[in-house]
């Protein structure tokens, strides 16, 4: 599984990339490999204001529908529009070309609620156990 | 096979009418016409009943195949009902006919029909009355839900809150949030039954509804179900009973003995109303004493001279749920299956459904694992977790079983049971179709033991192959474009 | 009686595998004071009984009167390969196809149903059917209240009084603004209609052709709705879109409609067909089952359910509905009806309805004390105001043979004289003269 390092990780599979104040989101790995191929996904609009742990995007596949929670609070800056067109991109490249938006981080503090990768590894191993 | 629209030809006519015998009218102005014809295909008659012959030929179905489809109650549907639908008197009925002044007695018929299926469905579920409007099950729970949001209001309570167990069928929370309740989500504890001390956290004056289906779905009946009804009565909640699972009580418990307040029956599955390929069903609701005013409005009731009427003037009803009286022509046929069972024959539907589903059960725990270890009412569910070790899924034992020749059980539900596969047999399956089905069922236990890939693969012998249902989801293509 | 092919024998050995000694072993988790209190159902009958006691109570129904009520609800002509087809135990005693390998049939003829939906009202995307017009458009209510995420709707008082009832039972529990509008000469009133619209409407709901038979076309309506940011919803009635212009040309978001027009019989109010089709854009916010085409493992076309996160088994209490079982049977008894009829066919049905109705008109509104309403086009039904209340009226046509329409009394206030006349391809020229003939008796 692909855990990459300098990333933060939430308990419901969102990652986090810090940019100066702003932030990369997406879902990691094992959220696409557990919804399986990803058909649909409804993302926020630039300029609306999530907040940490709440609802900010659905991801679909088939058979199950996941909600996504934002991992910091802030503005949304933009929005990725490619997996809204291809969504087999959150599958193939969950981290890179498959990510969810870019926010603007209204506090660098509340990474202290979140996982780094190691943590996320074990947490995950706990999860198919 | 073709479309329909592929069969198109200019000229070709399948219907016809006789010319008119009166004269043609000026044309409507332009602006309210539409600029096109349809693309509605032009064929023979024979072109389309040859078509859709063919497509009914590519469906399984209870008259050519054994349908275990858990929590559906796929029984025999008696061919005598369909031809007391076809009859006159009651096919051509306006249903506003008995609403026209002086009306009332050109619907004495079929108004007997809904005053006579009320009352046989009040008693085999011991409650006070029943609205025959609903028309479909969770049409029925919606109804439901309001009369309980009714009862409240009435009571000068605003309550907020439903609570549902996780094994609940979807249309459950689904009916209560769009009914504009939140949904409280109780989980199962190792017996496989809603957990008692979640449900008394849980459980506040602000609790205006539990909805449960019993047996619930894993085919379990829940001995502690009058103590969780006391529960919530002592709470100020109403209980709810989701009918879908009636089929192995009857004549055994009524949900109104039980203790539940509101409930709802599946015509199409207790009373034996043919399917549909989806539906047409019907959803009468059934509610205890202290519901009775709030029913949907009209209610067919009996004059001092023996005749029937619809009664509007009902000040707390909820209004209407459906235009007129309910799914009718469904009614008619649970009502005609009801007279020609008679008491003894409803009680043995029970039994045997229960006979049945313990027998496959019996059968099949040494080679699949149950969901729980225990006696099952009218389904039993077993999950695929010994087989998926050797890579076959639920979604593989089905669509083996549909090479075979039988419809799969209803697979991954309950959603708390990994790999669920629940199959309920009925009454109506002889034992020797239980007993093929159960070797099929084996052989794929061994299959998936000695040759996983044999399953895997399947479906075979089918029309189509496994289809691409990711390509379905990504590139809706919803209908024939030219 | 019973469906039941054991034998004693075959019970015996079953008892035997699972370990009971009797069936009653199998109950005993239903503690005895759960027992039933009564059961007194009478005792079986025979197929003959059953059958003769039911075309007794079929009798009591009077079948001898020529039909004029509409209403929402016409008496069309039925082709007999609509019942045939319908009667094939291969569809009629399926369920849901959830296994798309053994349900092609059923999941072809539903995409095809779809797409038959999708040409009578103009719009992209149809669902595989709802339980009725009022249900389906209180769906399409619920519909645009999530798209837009506000909570008032307008509702045209020429949309079915029954429709509407429903409407606001449903919503009797949610917060939901209404604003009904008065229809002025048979029509939608603009001017009050745009008084209420702003940025708070979620839905401006219309019917074509009105419940007094009135038809409109609603493109300037629909227009200034979307200008709002609204959803334009039109309940329609599918016979007459054979001839009239679709809700899509109109520019509406979503049409739902009562089916029971397109080859289903009366049957005192069910079974029908509530059918909706929407723009594509909304297409995920649709309620009920949705069958897509796609391919097999080998390329081949094949057809299955799609967009299933949409609905109650995959979301729960999130989904778009909680519609279940729907009203499968009716849509394909809808879609065959269509195909026999095919393109010339549905028009020239469409054509005699309006001819006869016009003919209707013209015989009618020779009675003296008689008024046809004629301040709009009309479809095949069309509004007669008398001279007094319509209810004596149609009581006594009654006696000479006629349901003779509907009185408008019973639904609008202060309409005590009016009747709904419909005329649908099913009557003749003599039945409507003989109509107008035992009118004029009984107002005489």
């Amino acid at each position: 599984m692909n855990i990459p390092q300098n990333l933060f990780y939430t308990k419901d599979h969102e990652w986090a990339r810090i940019e100066g104040k702003t932030a990369y989101v997406g879902i990691t790995d094992y959220a696409q490999e557990s919804l399986g191929d990803i058909t649909f996904v409804q993302l926020p609009k630039a300029g609306d204001t999530l907040r940490q742990s709440e609802f900010c995007a659905t991801v679909e596949s088939v058979k199950a529908a996941s909600d996504v929670y934002s991992p910091f609070s802030g503005k949304v800056l933009s929005v990725n529009q490619e997996p809204c067109e291809h969504p087999e991109l959150i599958n193939e490249s969950p981290y890179e070309k498959g990510y969810f938006f870019i926010m603007e981080l209204s506090s660098e503090a509340e990474k202290a609620k979140l996982m780094d990768a190691q943590s996320y590894r074990s947490y995950v191993e706990g999860l198919s156990k | 096979m073709k479309l329909i629209f592929e069969r198109h030809k200019s000229g070709r006519r399948g219907f016809s009418y006789a010319l008119p015998d009166v004269p043609q009218a000026k044309p409507l102005a332009k602006q309210y016409c539409r600029k096109n014809d349809t693309l509605l295909p032009s064929l023979s008659e024979l072109d389309v009943v040859r078509h859709y012959t063919n497509l009914s030929r590519l469906n399984f179905s209870v008259d050519t195949n054994f349908y275990p489809l858990g929590s559906c109650t796929m029984k025999y549907n008696p061919k005598f009902t369909e031809r007391i639908v076809a009859f006159e008197g009651f096919a051509q009925v306006h249903p506003l006919l008995p609403q026209l002044s002086g009306g009332g007695m050109l619907a004495q018929g079929s108004l007997e029909v809904l005053y006579e299926t009320e009352k046989l469905l009040a008693e085999i579920t011991g409650m006070n009355a029943f609205t025959m409007q609903p028309l479909a099950g969770a049409h029925g729970e919606l109804t439901g839900i309001m009369l309980i949001a009714a009862y409240h209001k009435d009571n000068g309570a605003r309550r907020k809150y439903v609570i549902v167990p996780d094994s609940s069928h979807g249309t459950n929370p689904a009916s209560a949030a769009i009914a504009g309740y939140k949904v409280i989500v109780i989980p199962t504890d190792k017996d496989g039954y809603m957990d008692l001390e979640e449900y008394k956290k849980k459980l506040n004056n602000e609790v205006a509804a539990v909805m449960l289906t019993c047996p619930d779905t894993l085919g379990i009946f829940n001995p502690n179900i009058k103590r969780i009804a006391d529960m919530a009565h002592e709470a100020g909640a109403l209980m709810y009973y989701d009918g879908a699972n009636l089929n192995a009580l009857l004549g055994k418990a009524r949900p109104g003995d039980l203790g539940f307040d509101v409930m709802h029956i599946n015509l199409h599955k207790t009373f034996a109303t043919p399917h549909g390929g989806g539906g047409p069903g019907g959803g009468p609701v059934g509610v205890s004493e202290k519901l009775v005013d709030f029913l949907p409005i009209p209610r067919v009731v009996k004059r001092v001279d023996g005749t029937l009427a619809l009664d509007y003037h009902r000040h707390k009803s909820i209004g209407y749920v459906a235009p007129f009286y309910g799914n009718f022509g469904v009614i008619l046929k649970a009502y005609a299956y009801m007279l020609y069972l008679g008491k003894a024959g409803l009680i043995q539907a029970a039994e045997i459904a229960v006979l049945n589903a313990n027998y496959c059960l019996a059968s099949l725990k040494e080679y699949f694992a149950p969901a729980f270890d225990k006696k099952c009412m009218h389904e039993c569910v077993f999950s695929a977790s010994r087989q998926v070790k050797n890579g076959v899924h639920a979604l593989d034992i089905a669509k083996y079983l549909i090479d075979k020749g039988y419809h799969p059980p209803t697979i991954y539900f309950p959603l708390i049971v990994k790999e669920a596969l629940m199959i309920e047999p009925t009454e109506t399956e002889s034992k020797e179709t239980l007993d093929e089905f159960i070797a099929v069922m084996i052989e794929i236990a061994r299959l998936a033991e000695e040759n996983p890939s044999c399953v895997t693969q399947a479906p075979i012998h089918t029309p189509v192959k496994r289809l691409d249902e990711t390509k379905a989801a990504r590139e809706p293509n919803l209908r024939w474009q030219p | 009686m019973s469906y039941i092919p054991h034998t004693e024998d075959d019970i015996r050995q079953m008892l035997k595998t699972i370990g009971v000694a009797g069936i009653d072993d199998l109950f005993k988790d239903i503690p005895s004071e759960l027992r039933p209190k009564s059961f007194n159902i009478p005792e079986g009958k025979s197929e003959f009984e059953v059958t003769q006691h039911l075309r007794k109570l079929s009798a009591k129904n009077a079948t001898h009167l020529v039909n004029f009520v509409g209403a929402g609800f016409y008496d069309h002509f039925i082709p007999a390969a609509v019942d045939a087809i319908a009667a094939r135990p291969e569809f009629y005693t399926a369920y849901t196809p959830y296994q798309p390998e053994c349900s092609q049939g059923w999941l072809q003829a539903i995409y095809e149903y779809q797409t038959i939906i999708c040409e009578l009202t103009g719009l992209d995307v149809a669902n595989a059917s709802l339980y009725d017009g009022g249900t389906a458009l209180y769906e399409a209510a619920m519909m645009a209240l999530r798209l837009t995420g506000r909570n008032k709707i307008i509702m045209d008082s020429g949309v079915s009084l029954i429709y509407r009832t429903m409407l606001y039972t449903y919503t009797s529990n949610l917060s939901i603004e209404f604003v009904e509008i008065p229809v002025v000469h048979g029509q939608s009133s603009r001017e009050e209609l745009f008084k209420h619209l702003d940025d708070k409407t979620a839905a401006v709901i219309l019917q074509n052709p009105n419940f007094f038979g009135a038809i409109d076309d609603y493109s300037d309506v629909v227009s200034r709705v979307h200008k709002f940011g609204a959803l334009a919803v039109a309940s329609v009635y599918p016979v007459s879109l054979g001839m009239l212009k679709p809700p899509g040309e109109m520019g509406f978001d979503i049409a739902t409609g009562e089916g029971q027009s397109l080859g289903l019989p009366l049957s005192f109010g069910g079974p029908y067909l509530g059918f909706m089709s929407v723009k594509k854009e909304i297409v995920r916010s649709m309620p009920g089952r949705i069958v897509g085409a796609t391919v097999d493992s080998d390329g081949k076309r094949g057809f299955v359910l799609t967009l299933q996160t949409r609905e109650q088994h995959i979301r729960r209490e999130k989904a778009t509905s909680n519609i279940c079982s729907n009203e499968a049977l009716c849509a394909l008894r809808a879609v065959v009806f269509a195909a026999l009829l095919g393109r010339g066919g549905l028009k020239e049905l469409a054509e005699h309805n309006y001819w006869k109705a016009e003919f209707a008109k013209k015989t009618l509104a020779r009675i003296p004390d008689v008024e046809v309403k004629s301040s709009s086009p009309t479809f095949n039904e069309f509004t007669i105001c008398l001279k007094r209340p319509a209810d004596e009226v149609v009581y006594k046509m009654i006696d000479k043979g006629f349901a003779c329409g509907f009185p408008l009394g019973r639904f609008y206030k202060g309409m005590d004289n009016y009747i709904l006349v419909a005329v649908t391809e099913k009557r003749t020229r003599e039945e409507i003269c003989l109509l107008a003939d035992s009118l004029e008796a009984v107002l005489r």
